[in-house]
C-alpha cells in the first residue's frame, strides 16, 4: 500500500531565507512518525506544508496521492476534512465550552442531528478522560486537560491523518505520559497515520515507529528510535543525550567575548 | 544620497499601494462571504446581540448628555432671537442629521471596534484561526462575516437610540428645567423634520459608518502581528483610522446629501 504522505525534494523559504532544503520523507499508513529537531529547524513548517497552509517553492507534497500545491481551495478543504491537527498550545476556541469545541468540526462539516453529535462528542471526550468536563470553559481547565480536549477535537471526524505540533510542550511529566499514550492508542484505534512534531526525546521515542531528525531545514538522520539511540551522528548524539555543546553551538555565532570586551590583541 | 531618498519614497509608496490592494481584496472577500450567511442567520443575530450590547450603555448615556448640552446651548442661542420654540427642531435636526450617526460611530469604534480587533487579533495569535482553517472551516465566513454584517446592522439601530435619547435629554433640559413651551417643542420638531431628507439620510450615514468602522476593526485584527504588541498596535489603529474615516466620510456624505 502506498504511503499516506510523500514528500519529495521539498524546498521552502521566506523570500531569500531558506527554511527547508531538499526534504524527502515518507509517512506510511498506520504508523506514528516523529519529526524531531531543535527550535527553528523547520518542523512545524513541514506540518503547515502538508496541511496546505503554506505552498512549497519546489518539490512535491502529496497526501493520499493528491499533490497538495495543485489543489483548489475547495479541494484543500475536502482534504482537510480527512485530517486532524493539534496545535502547540491547543488553540481551543476560548468563547466555547469544552463540549462545543469538540462539537465544532462535526457541526461545521457534517449535517448530523444534534443528538448524534452529542453522543459522538461525549465518546471522544470519554476517550481522553474528560467527559465530565464537557460543560467547562477552556479557561477553567489545566494546560494538560486543554491539550487533551484539543486532541479530542482533532480526532472528532475520525481523520486518516493526525498531525501533532509539539503536543508535550509545557506539560508536567504525568500529562506528558498521558498525551503520549493517547497519541499511540488513538492512532491504532482509528487506523490513522500520525505525524508527531516534537523535541521531547523520551515521549517521542516511546511511541514513534520511525523518526526524522531535522537541523536547519535539512534531514540529518532518520531511522527507528532504537537506531537513533545507538546513532554515532554528532547532532543526533547531542540532541538525544541533551548535551549543551556540539554541532549546535552553545554560543550564538559572532565575535569572541575577548573582542567584545576590547581585550583582543592584548597580551 | 538623493537616489537613496527617491528609492525610500518609492518603496514607501509601493508598500502603501500594496496594503491598499490587500485591504480592498479582503473587503471584497468579506462582502462575498456575507452572502452565505442567509443559511445561518443565528450567527449574525448572536453577533448583533453581542456588538449591540458592547456599546448600548455608553451610547445611551452619551446621547442623554449630548441632548442636555444641545438643550442648553440651543436655548441660549435661540433665546437671543426670541425663537426658543424652535428648540425641539434644533435638537432633533442636530442629532438626526449629524451628531447621532457621527458620535455613535466614534463611540462604536472606541467600544465595539477595539473589542472586535482584540478578539480577532488574539484568535490569530493563539492559532484559533489556523485551527479553524485546518478543520476545513473558512474563518472569513465563520468569524469575520457574521461580525461584519452585525456591525452594519447594529450601527443604525444604535444611532437611532442615541438620537432618541438625545431628544429626550433636550426635552428634559429645555422643557422641564428651563420652561420652553412643550407643545411648540414637539410640534416644531414634527413639522420641521423630514422623513426622507433628514431621517433616511441619517440612517444611510450610520449604515456607511457601520461598514467602514466594522471593516476597519476586523481587518486590523485579521492582519495584526500575532504578538501582544501587534494586537495592541492594531487596537490603537482601529480607533485612529476608524475615527478619521468616520469624520472624512461624514464630510463627503454631508456634501452629497445636503448640498
Amino acid at each position: 500500500m502506498p504511503n499516506l504522505v510523500d514528500i519529495h525534494d521539498l524546498h521552502f523559504g521566506y523570500g531569500d531565507r531558506p527554511i527547508l532544503s531538499g526534504l524527502t520523507m515518507q509517512f506510511p499508513r498506520g504508523k506514528v512518525i516523529a519529526i524531531m529537531g531543535g527550535s527553528g529547524s523547520g518542523k512545524t513548517t513541514v506540518l503547515r506544508l502538508i496541511g496546505g497552509q503554506l505552498r512549497a517553492q519546489s518539490g512535491s507534497v502529496s497526501v493520499d496521492g493528491q499533490e497538495v500545491s495543485s489543489l483548489s481551495l475547495d479541494g484543500l478543504y475536502r482534504m482537510r476534512r480527512r485530517m486532524g491537527m493539534l496545535f502547540q498550545h491547543g488553540a481551543l476556541f476560548t468563547d466555547l465550552s469544552v463540549f462545543d469545541n469538540v462539537a465544532f468540526p462535526l457541526r461545521e462539516n457534517t449535517s448530523l442531528p444534534e443528538e448524534m453529535i452529542r453522543d459522538l462528542v461525549l465518546l471522544k471526550l470519554h476517550a481522553v478522560g474528560l467527559s465530565n468536563a464537557a460543560s467547562l470553559k477552556p479557561a477553567e481547565i489545566s494546560g494538560g486537560m486543554a491539550r487533551r480536549v484539543a486532541l479530542a477535537r482533532a480526532v472528532a471526524l475520525d481523520p486518516q491523518l493526525i498531525m501533532y505540533d509539539e503536543p508535550f510542550a509545557g506539560l508536567d511529566p504525568i500529562s506528558m505520559g498521558v498525551i503520549a499514550n493517547l497519541i499511540r492508542k488513538l492512532n491504532d484505534a482509528l487506523g490513522s497515520t500520525t505525524i508527531l512534531v516534537s523535541h521531547d526525546v523520551h515521549e517521542s521515542f516511546m511511541i514513534a515507529d520511525y523518526v526524522y531528525f531535522l537541523s536547519q531545514g535539512r534531514i540529518v538522520a532518520h531511522g527507528t528510535p532504537a537506531d537513533m539511540m545507538a546513532s554515532d551522528d554528532p547532532y543526533v548524539k547531542q540532541f538525544v543525550h541533551a548535551q549543551a555543546d556540539g554541532p549546535v553551538p552553545f554560543h550564538y555565532p559572532g565575535r569572541s567575548i575577548a573582542e567584545q570586551l576590547g581585550l583582543a590583541g592584548r597580551s | 544620497m538623493m537616489l537613496d531618498g527617491l528609492a525610500h519614497i518609492g518603496s514607501r509608496v509601493r508598500l502603501g499601494l500594496e496594503a491598499l490592494g490587500v485591504s480592498a481584496r479582503t473587503f471584497f472577500d468579506l462582502v462575498i462571504a456575507t452572502g452565505s450567511l442567509w443559511r445561518r442567520p443565528r450567527l449574525v443575530s448572536d453577533q448583533v446581540h453581542f456588538i449591540g450590547n458592547y456599546s448600548l450603555v455608553i451610547i445611551a448615556v452619551s446621547g442623554l448628555f449630548v441632548g442636555f448640552v444641545l438643550g442648553l446651548q440651543g436655548y441660549y442661542t435661540l433665546n437671543k432671537y426670541g425663537s426658543e420654540q424652535a428648540l425641539g427642531l434644533l435638537v432633533a435636526l442636530s442629532l438626526i442629521r449629524e451628531l447621532g450617526p457621527v458620535v455613535t460611530a466614534l463611540l462604536f469604534a472606541g467600544r465595539a471596534g477595539t473589542s472586535l480587533t482584540a478578539e480577532i487579533g488574539l484568535m490569530k495569535a493563539t492559532e484559533q484561526l489556523s485551527a479553524m482553517e485546518m478543520m476545513a472551516v473558512d474563518p472569513m465566513r465563520r468569524v469575520l462575516a457574521p461580525r461584519f454584517l452585525a456591525g452594519v446592522i447594529a450601527m443604525p439601530v444604535l444611532a437611532a437610540i442615541f438620537s432618541a435619547v438625545g431628544v429626550l435629554g433636550g426635552y428634559i433640559v429645555g422643557v422641564r428645567l428651563i420652561g420652553v413651551d412643550e407643545g411648540a417643542f414637539w410640534s416644531q420638531m414634527q413639522s420641521g423634520v423630514d422623513v426622507w431628507a433628514d431621517v433616511a439620510n441619517g440612517v444611510i450615514k450610520s449604515a456607511v459608518f457601520g461598514v467602514a468602522v466594522t471593516y476597519i476593526a476586523l481587518y486590523e485584527g485579521y492582519c495584526a502581528a500575532p504578538t501582544p504588541e501587534g494586537v495592541a498596535r492594531a487596537t490603537t489603529r482601529t480607533v485612529v483610522i476608524g475615527s478619521l474615516m468616520v469624520l472624512w466620510l461624514d464630510f463627503l456624505l454631508t456634501a452629497l446629501m445636503f448640498s
